[in-house]
């Protein structure tokens, strides 16, 4: 959230800027295999986003410290390519960078079966070579077609959306503007097949009745992105048998 | 819950996709139980057999099992062993007294260091996932020539053959000398051309080894080869 500003986020017929329904997310397309040498890998576009996300692993954790005796360690690396916008980023990590790191591989622990690999680690590398708002949505999305694709046991294929909200009224994926000059953002990691959250952070004020309809929001965004996710596996795979 | 795409061969399902009731059957790898119902947790081919449905993955990683015959990368080494890296979660652990030479306290440095790649087996594998390798047996050994390519674990099979035979034909073929480890990794040995062809047989395993246009893939690749022993 940018603060409130004098920018007009809804045209006068009640579409956003860019002519999306409320209820109406950006145009997702998902690729799962992008980068043969990692083991699992995808990518996700969704509106001017772009989101690559890497799986190394299962492997030996390094260093000893970090291991762990009863299950892998999901070691997550979000990273925003420094062209990713227009003000150009510096390399490395900074503090949001880190903090969506964190949130993300606690997201994923909770779906992936971590206690079939003690001591070790599995790696996850995402990089957003562009960004329009939403990027660790994107980035966990990615994630999970990559680690599917790894072949890393999961409970679910867990996806990032998110709502918000702009001139008091609920939307569903903020773009650019909305999220700089909006009044609140809500992120959300959902199982789309148990109906579970794995991750839930707020930016911004919601009524229960703002937040209920924008959580209904991003359960109707998820089940549709499940179904490119799924379709994107597919694809990959296509024309094979056992 | 989604539902795993019937197609005209086997279903390929996502991980939490549903498969089917749980009531009167056993769930295999690959799978749990959840709210009578068995969800996928792994991407690829469900298989029913025996009254156990499991899924079949695309891919995964290699959990040694004890006999297996693999070829391992040594990752570090110290006074009286070496830890092995077997392409899998866990490293491997080749003690002095698992090498097939004599060898004295603190001069394990002396007969393989970091990066050398040998032929063991798996001797045992504990509760605790703690594997140890050792080198002693037939044909167990150091490999000081060839080169080393990664297959996918579950195209391994497939690169072997029914009894050997997609491998011999690979020997055959190439003129090489070739051992298929069993944690995905491959040990070519021969002259330049032969390795050149057997890498792009592997690296065509690697790409369509799951599909069902491998075999004739393979035998286009394989004319190739014949071809050029003919000229």
């Amino acid at each position: 959230m940018g603060g409130y500003g004098d920018v007009q986020l809804l045209r006068d017929d009640g579409l956003r800027l860019d002519g999306r329904k409320l209820d109406e997310m950006r145009p997702v397309t998902i690729e799962a295999g992008v980068l043969p040498a990692a083991d699992g890998s995808a990518m996700v576009t969704q509106g001017l986003n772009v989101a690559v996300a890497a799986v190394y692993g299962p492997m030996e954790a390094h260093p000893r410290k970090i291991q762990r005796q009863d299950r892998a360690v999901i070691d997550v690396r979000y990273n925003m390519a420094p062209f990713s916008t227009s003000d150009r980023i510096r390399p490395g990590f900074n503090r949001r960078s880190r903090e969506i790191s964190k949130v993300t591989a606690e997201a994923l622990e909770s779906v992936v079966l971590v206690e079939r690999f003690p001591r070790s680690k599995i790696r996850v590398e995402i990089e957003i070579l562009a960004a329009e708002a939403g990027t660790r949505c994107a980035g966990i999305t990615a994630a999970a077609v990559a680690l599917a694709d790894a072949g890393i046991p999961m409970r679910d294929l867990i996806v990032g959306v998110a709502s918000g909200k702009v001139e008091d009224i609920v939307v569903l994926d903020l773009d650019k503007a909305e999220d700089n000059y909006g009044q609140a953002d809500l992120p959300v990691g959902i199982l789309p097949n148990t109906g579970e959250i794995a991750f839930l952070q707020m930016d911004g004020d919601l009524s229960p009745d703002e937040y209920n309809l924008a959580m209904e929001y991003n359960f109707k965004a998820a089940a549709e992105i499940h179904e490119i996710m799924v379709d994107a596996l597919k694809r990959r795979y296509e024309g094979g048998e056992s | 819950m989604s539902n795993g795409q019937n197609g005209a061969e086997q279903r390929l399902v996502t991980p939490g996709m549903a498969i089917g009731p749980s009531d009167g059957v056993r769930v295999g790898s690959g799978a749990l139980a959840h709210n009578d119902t068995i969800i996928a947790t792994r991407l690829g081919w469900v298989r029913e057999i025996n009254n156990t449905v499991s899924v079949d993955p695309i891919n995964s990683a290699y959990m040694p099992r004890s006999g297996d015959l693999i070829v391992a990368t040594v990752a570090e080494v110290r006074n009286n062993l070496w830890f092995m890296n077997i392409n899998g979660p866990f490293q491997g652990l080749l003690p002095m007294s698992l090498a097939p030479w004599k060898v004295e306290f603190g001069a394990a440095r002396q007969h393989m260091g970091i990066g050398d790649v040998v032929l063991a087996r798996v001797q045992e594998v504990d509760e605790c996932h703690n594997v140890v390798l050792t080198m002693k047996g037939v044909g167990l050994r150091r490999l000081n020539q060839g080169s080393v390519h990664s297959v996918p674990i579950n195209h391994i099979d497939r690169l072997r053959g029914e009894g050997n035979a997609m491998l011999q034909r690979l020997r055959d073929a190439s003129d090489c000398r070739i051992i298929i480890g069993e944690n995905g990794k491959v040990w070519i040995d021969g002259d330049a051309d032969g390795m050149a062809w057997a890498r792009k047989a592997v690296a065509l395993v690697q790409s369509s080894g799951h599909k069902s246009t491998f075999e004739a893939e393979f035998s286009a690749l394989e004319k190739t080869t014949q071809k050029k022993g003919d000229a």
